[in-house]
């Protein structure tokens, strides 16, 4: 495949059943094409993880196909097509390994029979350190960073395969703000040079904020496309069933005085809320008739 | 003095013991680095267990004793795969269950023909007694084991490390798999003539688990682990011949006191340099 030509995800009626009889994905079916950064959107146990193992051909869909650039998972990955980051959740941090090891092990694909890295290799590899601001830690036992940095390093290796496709598992659980504004950012320049970056999540707010794209996803595929389409609530209710946590302001002790100066505050579980002068408010009135009419008559004092 | 220290080396069946045990204690120890990083340290005493059979039907029937070993080694790896996913039992119990049935069937053989191959022989390994036969077994086997090792080692730290990488950029994870199931199969088979079924999974993992606790590169953690391997394999060897004791114990317990001293003044990973960092913290604090 040529440089230039924008690279092309295709998942077609996608079926994935494993021994036990279960079925992780039925009738999965969508397309993408680079550059874009789509979010990956669902609970746990929606098939997020079954979808990417069935990209990168660990489980064989029992019907249906994946397409990369036109070919089955198997040559595109020997084509070097495929990237992925893994959770860190996966990865042996007392493994005796440097930073530097892992990020050359992003170039295994390009090297010869033993593997000897050439001139050429360990060029990108440090250049996929610095694009990611972590070449000064390259010689560090990858257990002695922290969780951002550890994250970074892996992204450095996806970064030094030089893959068109990108899969991110869940790349912001346990990141701290710099390290996920890096990713984002990192995630944008790539888009720009035309790579497809496949994000699964299940932190719903920073969806709308970086990704172009979303697939909605509950054990088949709900909706896929532009996410101002897809990331509706009709849809994500769907997707999420009574698993989505609701704050209605119109429902809460939240009232007229504190005007748009409500604070937020979400750690991905139920919103905490703080009014005006930094009071907490309530999602329901009921049971806070008196926090409610103590405020309102302040607020006819003033 | 001089002449003490020399005897046992006049003597051509201590430099045949003493040059296998090195070679062997060498390779084990080479192959110990990524046992212990990939996890399989019981799997490596299951199939040191299990290849007791096939060397009771391959002596009794004249075979060279490797492929006798090897053949239900291998059985006995994929038994246990077998067992593992059709059944809800967990992986330990899978090992346990398989590798005993194993040993059992080569006791149990070898005690009803008890003239082909003697039960403390292959129980507690016999380097004194090796035929020349046996030592060329165990040079092919170990030249093979090296030769593989020196040149996959990189795929196999990969697969050790993250399978998942591995697939992703297109290597052959299965075949990985089965090469180093295979390796581990093949050295059991080979340490079980210096050291014998009992004590082969130390020569495969002791030397490795000392070596970690050293360094914190792979490169690095193969070289200490083989020179370590090697060396107390000589020694050990060489000095059963004063202690009149067994070869294998002698080799296991230096490595076990190698182990001891790694555990204890380890420059980082130490418990000495544990406590240290403790009490520097508290008086940070």
């Amino acid at each position: 495949m040529k440089a230039d030509e924008p690279v092309e995800l295709q998942v077609n009626d996608v079926t994935v059943s494993y021994a036990n009889g279960m079925v992780a994905l039925r009738d999965a079916s969508f397309r993408l094409t680079g550059g874009a950064i789509c979010g990956l959107v669902g609970v746990n146990g929606s098939g997020k993880s079954t979808l990417f193992k069935a990209i990168m051909d660990f489980v064989r869909p029992v019907r249906g196909a994946v397409l990369i650039a036109g070919r089955p998972v198997r040559a595109a990955l020997k084509a070097n097509l495929v990237a992925y980051v893994p959770q860190s959740e996966e990865v042996d941090w007392t493994f005796p390994v440097s930073v530097w090891d892992v990020v050359l092990m992003g170039r295994y694909g390009y090297m010869n029979f033993l593997r000897r890295p050439r001139a050429e290799d360990r060029r990108i590899a440090e250049e996929s350190l610095t694009r990611v601001g972590m070449l000064e830690y390259r010689e560090r036992q990858i257990g002695e960073l922290s969780g951002g940095q550890k994250k970074r390093v892996f992204l450095a290796r996806a970064l030094a395969q030089r893959s068109r496709v990108i899969l991110l598992d869940e790349p912001f659980t346990g990141v701290d703000v710099t390290t996920a504004t890096t990713i984002i950012e990192l995630l944008r320049e790539l888009r720009a040079a035309g790579h497809l970056m496949l994000v699964s999540t299940h932190n719903l707010g920073s969806v709308p904020e970086f990704c172009d794209q979303v697939v909605l996803i509950n054990r088949t595929v709900l909706a896929a496309g532009p996410t101002e389409e897809v990331f509706t609530e009709a849809n994500l209710a769907r997707a999420f069933g009574g698993v989505l946590r609701h704050f209605r302001f119109d429902e809460s002790t939240v009232q007229k005085h504190d005007g748009k100066a409500v604070t937020l505050l979400t750690d991905d579980e139920r919103p905490l809320v703080f009014g005006k002068d930094g009071h907490l408010e309530y999602s329901r009135r009921a049971g806070h008739e008196q926090v409610v009419e103590q405020r309102a008559e302040a607020e006819d004092d003033q | 003095m001089i002449d003490t220290l020399l005897t046992p080396l006049e003597y051509d069946y201590m430099l045949k013991a003493i040059a296998v045990s090195g070679l062997i204690g060498g390779v084990c120890a080479f192959l110990s680095c990524f046992i212990t990083l990939k996890g399989w340290s019981l799997m490596g005493d299951a199939l040191s267990h299990s290849v007791v059979p096939g060397v009771a039907v391959a002596y009794a029937v004249g075979w060279p004793f490797a492929a006798g070993a090897f053949g239900t080694g291998l059985l006995a790896a994929v038994g246990m795969a077998f067992v593992k996913t059709k059944t809800r039992l967990r992986e330990d119990a899978v090992i346990g269950v398989v590798f005993t049935a194993f040993f059992a069937l080569g006791l149990f053989l070898i005690s009803i023909n008890p003239s082909s191959v003697d039960l403390r022989t292959i129980v507690f390994g016999n380097i004194l007694g090796i035929s020349d036969p046996d030592i060329v077994q165990v040079a092919v086997i170990s030249a093979v084991t090296l030769a593989v090792l020196g040149l996959k080692w990189r795929d196999l730290l990969l697969f050790c490390f993250d399978a998942n990488q591995a697939r992703a950029i297109g290597l052959n994870v299965t075949a990985l798999h089965y090469t180093l199931l295979t390796l581990l199969s093949a050295t059991a088979v080979a340490a079980l003539q210096t050291v014998g079924a009992c004590l082969v999974v130390a020569m495969l993992v002791t030397p490795g688990a000392t070596a970690y606790l050293l360094t914190d590169r792979f490169g690095r953690m193969i070289g200490l682990a083989t020179a370590m391997g090697v060396g107390t394999s000589l020694v050990g060897a060489y000095a059963s011949y004063f202690f009149d004791g067994s070869t294998g114990g002698c080799i296991v317990t230096l490595q076990s006191l190698l182990f001891g001293c790694a555990l204890i003044f380890a420059p980082k990973h130490g418990l000495r340099a544990a406590r240290r960092r403790r009490q520097a913290a508290a008086l940070a604090a």
